[in-house]
């Protein structure tokens, strides 16, 4: 009964993400050059070797995590301060709780173009604001900096998925008894004490829950906005790991490299994956459910 | 914290009544209202302003002649941009036909499944369960390359078949995930009752149990919707020119259209009106979704 409930789902499931995954593997151990697609012969661990030798693919998993770390920590910062400050006693508390929720709902491809028109070398707002504040003589092509735009993505990126990070931690601040507080003001504790001993402890699942999804989402994402706001460039200074993936499989039609280069992305995810199973587990997240 | 804001507190309490420690609340507040509503506020000014005066130095930030004029081109064509507006309405019907039927899809056949896991203890529960936490989190980029082989060598590339299949297989472990969170808020009496009075297993879920997790599921519905709605990479993978859904046709207006900013900003705005305005209506039951089952209480 319960396996005729779940086998529509599974079917689904196990067709078009669990056998994929496996005939990906399969594909990157062939060269598969869409151009010849007859041409189908076996070379054994050969994408790796190209890939794992690569400079450019290394340079592109370094920008990755540097990507990942950056947002996903500014995300968790700036989301535990708003989550506090929405949770405190204020008029439209209901209201700006609502709202919050506005950047999630945009899609990253709109969210990429708004940045992008927003750091327009000759147009945009970014430079507009900067100059009638005076903090710049003229306007500036940001995007054109191969130092700092990655860091122009980036906050593109936690502008987006910070309110998730919010609504995951106001939620779990809901759930902390203010007995608890009481008790430790009773004891003369200050407002910080009280952060540091009550709040952070209990806050620890989610927030260790936040940082490994977060990364996954990160790693994820990084393709739509880095498509949208500088496609890899300037100088391949924003080209993430899965945008090359992309290149080489769509752009070179290379799909045996490509295959292998996605297969390798799935496994850095993989860890995180692993990691996620292991808080489900310990920190007795979903506890009733499995 | 407080004897910082002293100087300021004895003017201001006097005057309104206010604490330093709400000033400084209030003044927080404020500033996440700001950069919450800023970028986009200003994609919507972008949208209703005449040309020049976004492009004069510095851009003026209130349009001093605002006009729908860009609204009605992509929605009913002009003189200038029939093109974009035909593209414009076949993308929106794509992505409603697709996002559409792979909602629906996973709440049939998601639900059955997220109640049988919800409720039901059988053998090989607990690993099914696990793997769909576990393909929750594969990203597209890692199947997308089979995917693409198989949609090809069906002919499936640039249909809406193709995609729906796709995305329906993205959207269920999620909604599976979320649904069960439903299916346990509703008292197991409530059905043992049921099937006292004769319902067989089947029937107490259809007659009793489903019409109970309605608004739980609609939720989830608009959740997916939105998730499928703002989908692009696959999209932008297995789409050319007739099954485009909008997040793609809008990832090229900036050089199809050449350096249209109030076309882009329109297309933009346009395209996050359904999400934007399903996530501000629903939003307790969004905020639900987002968090589902992660936190306890």
């Amino acid at each position: 009964m319960g396996y005729l409930l779940i086998l529509p789902s599974m079917v689904v499931i196990f067709s078009i993400i669990i056998w994929p995954i496996l005939y990906s593997i399969y594909l990157s151990f062939h060269q598969l050059y869409l151009v010849r697609p007859k041409e189908f012969p076996f070379v054994g661990l050969e994408n790796y070797l190209k890939i794992l030798s690569n400079r450019v693919f290394w340079a592109a998993v370094g920008r990755t995590f540097y990507f990942t770390g950056v947002s996903v920590g500014a995300e968790i910062i700036l989301g535990l301060g708003i989550a506090l400050v929405l949770n405190q006693d204020f008029k439209g508390r209901a209201f700006m709780r609502g709202l919050i929720i506005l950047p999630w709902a945009l899609s990253s491809v709109v969210n990429g173009m708004m940045w992008k028109w927003i750091y327009d070398g000759r147009y945009g707002a970014l430079n507009g604001i900067l100059l009638q504040l005076g903090w710049i003589d003229s306007y500036k092509i940001w995007l054109a900096d191969p130092k700092v735009a990655m860091n122009f993505v980036i906050i593109a990126e936690i502008w987006k998925e910070t309110p998730v990070g919010v609504l995951f931690i106001l939620a779990s601040l809901q759930t902390i008894p203010s007995s608890l507080y009481e008790a430790a003001k009773v004891d003369g504790a200050s407002t910080f004490r009280r952060f540091i001993h009550i709040t952070l402890p209990l806050l620890r699942p989610i927030l260790l829950l936040l940082i490994v999804i977060k990364s996954v989402w990160a790693i994820r994402d990084s393709f739509d906005i880095v498509y949208m706001i500088t496609r890899g460039g300037p100088a391949e200074s924003t080209q993430v790991v899965t945008f090359y993936a992309y290149l080489t499989t769509f752009k070179f039609l290379r799909f045996g490299l490509g295959a292998a280069i996605s297969y390798l992305i799935t496994l850095i995810i993989l860890t995180f994956v692993v990691f996620y199973m292991r808080l489900v587990r310990t920190e007795s997240l979903y506890a009733e459910t499995i | 914290m407080l004897k910082q804001f002293n100087g300021k507190m004895k003017i201001k309490d006097f005057l309104t009544h206010l604490s330093g420690y709400q000033i400084l609340i209030y003044t927080l507040v404020i500033l996440i209202f700001l950069l919450t509503i800023a970028p986009f506020c200003w994609l919507i000014i972008s949208s209703i302003s005449m040309k020049a005066e976004l492009l004069s130095v510095p851009p003026h930030w209130i349009p001093k002649n605002p006009t729908l004029k860009s609204y009605k081109e992509i929605l009913f064509g002009g003189a200038r941009t029939t093109r974009a507006a035909r593209y414009f309405k076949q993308a929106v019907g794509n992505s409603i036909v697709v996002a559409g039927s792979a909602t629906a899809l996973c709440l049939a056949i998601g639900s059955i499944a997220s109640y049988s896991f919800a409720r039901l203890r059988f053998r090989g529960r607990r690993p099914h369960l696990l793997t769909i936490l576990a393909t929750q989190m594969i990203p597209a980029v890692g199947i997308i390359i089979p995917i693409y082989v198989v949609m090809m060598n069906l002919r499936l590339l640039d249909t809406h078949l193709g995609l729906f299949v796709t995305y329906s297989s993205f959207v269920l472990p999620l909604m599976i995930w979320i649904m069960m969170g439903y299916f346990q808020t509703i008292p197991v009496d409530i059905e043992d009752a049921a099937r006292i009075d004769g319902c067989s297993r089947l029937g107490a879920l259809f007659r009793v149990v489903l019409p109970l997790a309605a608004p739980g599921l609609a939720a989830t519905g608009i959740f997916a919707f939105i998730v499928a709605w703002n989908e692009f990479f696959i999209a932008l993978v297995l789409t050319e020119s007739k099954a485009k859904t909008l997040p793609v046709l809008i990832s090229e207006f900036s050089t199809k259209f050449g350096a249209d900013y109030v076309m882009m900003s329109t297309g933009g705005v346009l395209a996050s009106l359904p999400p934007v305005i399903l996530a501000l209506t629903f939003q307790k039951f969004i905020i639900k979704g987002l968090t589902g089952g992660a936190v306890k209480g």
